[in-house]
């Protein structure tokens, strides 16, 4: 990299530590006006209450616990999510009568999808990744349904007269066409998918999960554990958005000009 | 002249175009059109046959029948021997932008081929050695051109077809090109059928012109090119030719 690359990458970071040490800041400002620890706690209260979490083991249990459900309601949804927009995009009369479906099940509320999937299947693990992937399949398979069909006509023809085959085709024609719409359905599919899980959690929650923690801390009106716990999360989301995801989406546009 | 020989020992046979009807249907407001009605030729092996006229007039059409790309129309297309080595260099370079040059070579030959050890040679024939790691979109058009012709005839076809490959290029650049593919065709002869709008390109390259006609959809000409390689490079005697052929209409 240049060295104004490392320069502008510098900057980026003096930037984010400005912005959230301004926040901090504010939330210091505002917990001490309200002057109620319990209902409005400073950040260095939270930051405590994170290390007794983290002491105690109570932390890491409850967060891998639900990352396990993100990962598997992620994977899931973005698998058939995917398969049902390539289709529908590959497909003109399928698309046609599947569309309407679609936009059903697009403005069908998580709570909806979340209260049926539990009466139906139970209080089980099953049940409640089914209910997070739901609400995100329709919005991937919008997503790569509108990259299927932009798809070149001209390299299809250029793979039929050099005879790359079905695979061929898919590896090096199709694929790297709809990585950029894919790419863009993970990326809200996390940020969708993280929250839903917790309102899940919440709802149908068998003892373990960030989503049942902040729901006992709520009945117990805990803001402390809440906060410690969402920003716990928040940590790990933004870990795996510069870790993985954004590395991934480079290494895909790394021929672009 | 004298019969070819196919790859395998057996007679090469020539490129039978039979197109009795193509029509554009009717889309919207626009009416249906006839494109192409009652075209027949034969394409003898290794000869160069330029399809020329005004745009519109369905040769690009035409050359996609050949080609197999398009298959709603009434009629016949038999490639002969050259069938199972066809290949076909489009106008635009068609070149895979998230794959390298030399990725985009090797791709056009299937996995483990013996012919992807000559692609460094060709990459030097080209003029692309430097450029054989290098992403399409990084290069200039007429390189990316270079490396279309490369993945054409990495292939060795038998038939190739060729659509307009050097428009929207600087005139020295295309002269070059036109240059290259001569070279090239002289490595390895083959059956080229060649589209271009250019009078002069036309006259240059081929050995027999087919005229087509927007009007008719049809051929309304049929010339041999009377022009010895080394005179294919005097632009007089070029142009010679061109006024000598296309006045006759």
């Amino acid at each position: 990299m240049s060295s104004t690359g490392l320069n502008a990458s510098g900057e980026r970071l003096l930037w984010l530590i400005a912005s959230l040490l301004s926040f901090l800041l504010l939330w210091q400002v505002v917990a001490s006006i309200a002057n109620d620890v319990r209902r409005f706690p400073t950040p260095a209260v939270v930051m405590e209450t994170v290390s007794q979490l983290a002491a105690s083991g109570a932390l890491w249990t409850n967060i891998s616990t639900t990352l396990v459900r993100v990962i598997l309601a992620f994977f899931f949804a973005m698998l058939i999510g995917s398969i049902i927009g390539i289709l529908l995009g590959k497909f003109p009369k399928a698309d046609r009568f599947f569309d309407p479906w679609l936009v059903l099940f697009l403005n069908l509320p998580a709570i909806v999808t979340i209260t049926l999937c539990f009466i139906w299947g139970g209080l089980t693990q099953t049940a409640a990744v089914t209910a997070v992937a739901l609400n995100k399949i329709p919005s991937a398979a919008v997503t790569l349904r509108e990259g299927t069909r932009a798809l070149s006509r001209d390299l299809n023809e250029m793979a039929q007269i050099y005879k790359f085959g079905w695979w061929k085709t898919l590896r090096h024609v199709t694929i790297p066409q709809l990585a950029p719409y894919f790419a863009g359905a993970a990326r809200t599919g996390l940020a969708l998918i993280w929250k839903i899980v917790l309102v899940v959690e919440a709802f149908g929650g068998n003892g373990r999960g960030v989503g049942y923690q902040i729901f006992i801390a709520f009945q117990e009106f805990d803001v402390s554990t809440i906060l410690a716990y969402a920003l716990a999360f928040i940590l790990i989301v933004q870990i795996i958005e510069f870790a993985v995801l954004q590395p991934l989406v480079a290494r895909v546009n790394k021929w672009r000009r | 002249m004298a019969a070819v020989e196919t790859v395998n020992g057996g007679q090469a046979t020539p490129v039978r175009v039979r197109v009795k009807r193509k029509i554009f249907p009717a889309v919207g407001a626009r009416e249906a059109q006839l494109v192409l009605s009652d075209v027949a030729f034969d394409v003898e092996p290794q000869s160069f046959v330029v399809l020329t006229g005004p745009s519109g007039c369905g040769k690009s059409t035409l050359l996609n029948i050949i080609a197999g790309l398009d298959a709603d129309y009434e009629g016949e297309i038999d490639l002969g021997s050259g069938r199972d080595r066809m290949t076909y260099i489009f106008q635009s370079p068609r070149l895979l932008p998230w794959r390298t040059v030399y990725e985009n070579i090797a791709l056009a030959l299937p996995d483990d081929d013996p012919r992807l050890k000559n692609i460094p040679d060709m990459l030097a024939r080209v003029g692309l050695t430097d450029a054989a790691n290098a992403y399409p979109e990084r290069l200039s058009l007429g390189m990316q051109r270079r490396a279309s012709l490369a993945r054409g005839f990495i292939l060795e076809p038998d038939i190739l077809l060729m659509d307009e490959p050097f428009v929207s290029l600087d005139d020295p650049t295309a002269q070059s090109l036109r240059q290259l593919l001569i070279e090239l065709c002289q490595r390895h002869p083959t059956t080229v059928i060649f589209v271009t709008h250019d009078r002069a390109e036309a006259v240059q390259l081929a050995t027999r012109i087919l005229r087509l006609a927007p009007g008719k959809a049809s051929v309304v000409q049929d010339a041999s090119v009377k022009l010895t390689t080394a005179e294919r490079s005097d632009r007089s005697r070029v142009l010679a030719e061109q006024n000598r052929i296309f006045s006759a209409a």
